[in-house]
């Protein structure tokens, strides 16, 4: 890098979806005025400009908006700000020296900046992760690229499909398929629940007659050249599958709807530390990470089922990034560890400050019905939420008071 | 649908024959061309465009010779030399006296310079034979001595300390060293070849599946399965899986061809540099493949495969529960903090085996030059060493080729290739900042996983040699082969096609018209953005 011009900047977010949006609107408002925000799109609002359905924006707004009319509240207000943005513009590398590199038709280019925000999003698994044995054929897409392609391309991916995975995007996709003359045979999900919201299974699902198939997967892919069918079999408590129950489904598209992965490539290439429950950064009750001013918020953090809380995440690590880029702070306050105990997945933030209150975010491992989460430290309870429904894909959110953590060194989050 | 796109594209060529085919380029000559009512006569006409087809067709093309390469599919490497471990074999694995063995030697020597003058990625890593047991260790002798006997250079027994320095790590007793041993892109190997063949005036048919070949006084018509003809006075039969089927339309019967299926998983490139060298288990006796075994591809991923496993059909791609598991396993095994997102894809490729299936092992390749069908010339069951023996073969074929047509010299031969040798994703921040002040193209990223760009794709698109399909896209820029596997650049690659080049969407496909992606439109009105 040594024959490239370094440009200087305050703050840079990467990414222009929700999360970057929400971020870079708060950190103005916070008082940083030296923003550069970078999406590689051609426009800004990441995934919500696909997402054609409602449903967007019911606690922030009280209204049921779109993805782009979502986004487009965020880019009005960003509008109002002095953030310089930069579209058709990627970044390809982070240093821990929070030096980026930038491509674009432009240039190619490097910055240095005293704070970065990650707002990256996340990415679908794709079929090698999961390992569906048979052939290669053309006609099995992930949910989320049909969306793209049908969405945005106006191009129709295919006639008979059968979907795999109930993720949201499976479900939104089995619905928008249906609504354009495609026949959705099925719904097929490994494990015995769900793994998208009830609101979709109802609204998607049930209302077109689409059958949802629990414990049941794609056992084999068959067609040399075009998607020809599919082997679904029932699978057994360690999800392999129950012998005599295979059946043939014959089908020309095989939408994939089986997780979302947070795009750290750039965290990793910057060395910073990732949480495995999560898949994304570890960081304290401000979103930092552990590399200093290094931020990181929305689905490149963990996995969100609404966009609301990506956007208050976002707000809150902006405020937090500006400061930090204003103050040249150097340390990393968070000294609370919390832990996921048992029936939670993960918590987040990973490390809290006891001097701040935090909003704790957190998945179950399974559904249930009437308990309580409960937050612990040095045997007593700090925290508690009793819930009448607790599912995987419903994230769930429990604010801590500040004064309620003095003479805490650790906490638990556990169903009580 | 099938004919649509061409005909619209490349309407006329510039003498004024309707071009049929998928052409690009309207220099001279032609690829992927046939003109109506008129047979083009060849001196030679090489069956199939793997990567022994293309590599006779670049030697040939040194002489004043008229070459053409007939192929069935609608781009060259879409058979076995595309879905193979892409190893650069040193030889030691075959008896002495073997075509196996003098080829495979003799083509490890000619592939570094080759690679070089093609600006194909090439590194010679080495290779490990690891015995798990000590009486796996006379084996491993018998192997040095058989490739001592070949000529293989540098071999050497190592203990366990020995080989742990060479790769840390590995288990086993000791292993056989062989530094020779090396990877290549095969894909990238055969494009490069078939390229090179063609700047040197070679004609490819593509999309051209031979039906029937008579013989005439002076040599032979090839038909293909839509009735077009072309002739030539030397036929090279490369067919690779095929090569049975060729052979029996000029009435040879002497072979069968048992395609042998080899599964491989491919794994994320986060444990690059993790494998330095190739890791291969002791060889067993009867077994048709070398084995289970590590390999790490010129761009940073590591394969585990191939297993061996007879199929019926010559285009058997599936891929098996059984095997799969137990490659995870095995992969498991070496890389204890594999997750399940670090295998990121499998594959599998089929070996033109002449060995039966209750014969297991190897036969020797047959590479004849027919004296029953004078001009025939004949390779048959070239499974691995094939890819590192093709430049060999490619001297062998050509000296047979002698024996038919004066071989003479052109001045004007061109060594190598013209073009980048890095990628853009290979490239220096400094170097990158130049390609893109020289075309924005190179400042739009299109796969993100392999940072390959619009240059990139666009270059692919416009290769005289196939390219508008998928696969031929991603043999050619690594575009889909990274961890999200297509998930980000696919829509991409369908939006510069369709709306920047002006593809119809149901034109888009992986490999041919029956892979075709898109039924259509969802609606008929496009809405501008």
């Amino acid at each position: 890098m040594s024959l490239m011009k370094v440009e200087e900047r305050d703050l840079v977010i990467i990414g222009g979806g929700p999360a970057g949006l929400a971020a870079a609107v708060s950190a103005w408002e916070a008082g940083c005025r030296d923003i550069l925000l970078v999406e590689r799109d051609r426009i800004l609002g990441g995934i919500l400009n696909q997402c054609i359905h409602d449903g967007f924006g019911l606690h922030t707004f009280n209204e049921a908006l779109s993805g782009p009319e979502y986004a487009a509240r965020y880019i009005e207000k960003l509008g109002q700000t002095g953030v310089e943005v930069r579209e058709q513009t990627m970044v390809l590398r982070l240093g821990e020296d929070r030096v980026l590199q930038l491509a674009s038709r432009g240039s190619y280019s490097a910055v240095r900046a005293r704070a970065v925000i990650l707002a990256m999003g996340c990415r679908e698994r794709p079929r090698g992760a999961i390992s569906i044995p048979g052939t290669r054929p053309s006609g099995v897409f992930t949910a989320g690229a049909a969306q793209h392609l049908m969405n945005l391309e106006n191009i129709m991916v295919g006639n008979r499909v059968c979907i795999l995975g109930s993720g949201d995007i499976g479900l939104i996709m089995a619905r928008r398929m249906t609504l354009e003359g495609a026949s959705v045979a099925g719904v097929f999900e490994i494990l015995p629940y769900s793994s998208g919201l009830p609101r979709n299974i109802q609204q998607c699902l049930n209302d077109y007659d689409i059958p949802l198939h629990l414990s049941t997967t794609v056992q084999k892919i068959h067609g040399s050249r075009r998607l020809e069918g599919v082997t679904v079999a029932q699978v057994g408590p360690d999800r392999s599958p129950l012998e005599g129950t295979e059946r043939y489904i014959p089908c020309d598209t095989l939408l994939l709807s089986v997780g979302l992965i947070p795009e750290n490539e750039l965290s990793r290439d910057a060395s910073i530390p990732l949480d495995a429950r999560t898949n994304g950064p570890q960081v304290d009750s401000r979103f930092m990470t552990r590399v200093p001013g290094i931020f990181a918020c929305g689905n490149v953090l963990h996995v969100h089922d609404l966009v609301d809380y990506v956007s208050q995440e976002a707000e809150e690590a902006g405020r937090h990034a500006a400061a930090w880029a204003g103050a040249s702070e150097s340390s990393c306050e968070g000294t609370l560890p919390v832990l996921p105990g048992e029936g939670v997945r993960y918590t987040l933030p990973q490390k809290i400050a006891p001097s701040r209150s935090t909003v704790l975010s957190l998945r179950v491992t399974a559904p249930c019905r009437n308990r309580s989460v409960v937050v612990r430290g040095e045997g007593r309870v700090i925290a508690r939420k009793s819930l009448v429904r607790l599912h995987p894909a419903e994230m769930i959110r429990i604010p801590l008071e500040a004064k309620s953590l003095s003479g805490v060194s650790q906490l638990e989050v556990a169903l009580g | 649908m099938s004919f649509s796109y061409s005909l619209r594209l490349f309407f006329l060529s510039e003498n004024g024959t309707i071009v049929l085919s998928k052409l690009v380029d309207l220099g001279q000559p032609k690829v992927g061309e046939y003109r109506v009512n008129t047979t083009k006569r060849y001196d030679v006409l090489i069956v199939g465009a793997g990567v022994v087809g293309c590599a006779i067709a670049r030697e040939l093309s040194r002489y004043s010779l008229s070459v053409g390469v007939v192929e069935k599919e609608k781009d060259v490497s879409f058979g076995t030399s595309s879905r193979n471990s892409g190893v650069v074999h040193a030889g030691f694995n075959y008896a002495p006296g073997s075509l196996r063995a003098k080829l495979d030697v003799e083509g490890n020597r000619l592939m570094e310079p080759l690679c070089r003058k093609l600006k194909v990625k090439m590194s010679r890593i080495g290779k490990l034979t690891v015995a798990l047991h000590s009486q796996e260790m006379p084996g491993l002798e018998a192997l040095k001595e058989q490739g001592e006997a070949n000529g293989v250079p540098g071999l050497e027994i190592l203990d366990s300390f020995a080989m742990q320095k060479i790769q840390p790590g590995v288990e086993g007793v000791g292993a056989l060293w062989s530094p020779s041993s090396g990877i290549v892109c095969p894909y990238g190997l055969t494009i490069a070849l078939a390229r090179s063949a063609r700047q040197n005036g070679v004609d490819f048919y593509l999309s051209w599946e031979v039906a029937h070949i008579f013989r005439e006084e002076s040599g032979f018509i090839l038909e293909n399965s839509l009735g077009e003809e072309l002739k030539a006075s030397v036929v090279i039969n490369a067919a690779g899986l095929f090569a049975d089927r060729m052979a029996r339309m000029v009435g040879i019967d002497d072979y069968t061809l048992y395609p042998c299926r080899g599964e491989y998983y491919v794994l994320d490139k986060r444990l690059e540099g993790t494998l330095k060298t190739l890791l291969y288990p002791a060889p067993r006796k009867n077994d048709p493949g070398l084995g289970i075994h590590l390999t790490p591809t010129v761009d940073g991923n590591i394969l585990i495969g191939p297993s061996a496993e007879y199929t019926e059909l010559p285009e058997d791609w599936a891929c098996s529960a059984s095997v799969m598991e137990n490659l995870r396993k095995k992969g498991k095994e070496l890389f204890p903090d594999l997750s399940a997102s670090d295998f990121i894809r499998n594959f599998a490729g089929l070996r033109p085996k002449l060995s039966p299936p209750e014969e297991g092992g190897n036969r020797d390749f047959v590479v004849e030059d027919r004296q029953d069908v004078p001009g025939f010339i004949n390779l048959m069951g070239v499974e691995s060493p094939g890819l590192t023996s093709a430049p060999a073969l490619a001297l062998m074929v050509r000296d047979m080729v002698g024996n038919h047509l004066e071989l003479q010299e052109k001045a004007n031969f061109l060594e190598e290739l013209p073009g980048r040798e890095k990628s853009f994703a290979e490239s220096s921040p400094e170097e990158r900042a130049a390609l893109v002040a020289e075309d924005p193209n190179y400042g739009e990223m299109v796969c993100r996983c392999e940072q390959v760009t619009k240059r990139e794709i666009l270059d692919a698109l416009s290769d005289p040699l196939g390219a508008r399909t998928l696969m031929s896209i991603k043999y050619r820029t690594r575009a889909t082969m990274g961890r999200c596997q297509g998930g980000f650049c696919f829509p991409k690659i369908v939006n510069i096609m369709t709306r920047e080049l002006g593809y119809d969407p149901e034109e888009i496909s992986l490999r041919d018209e029956k892979s075709f992606f898109f039924p259509g439109r969802v609606r008929k009105e496009e809405v501008a953005l």
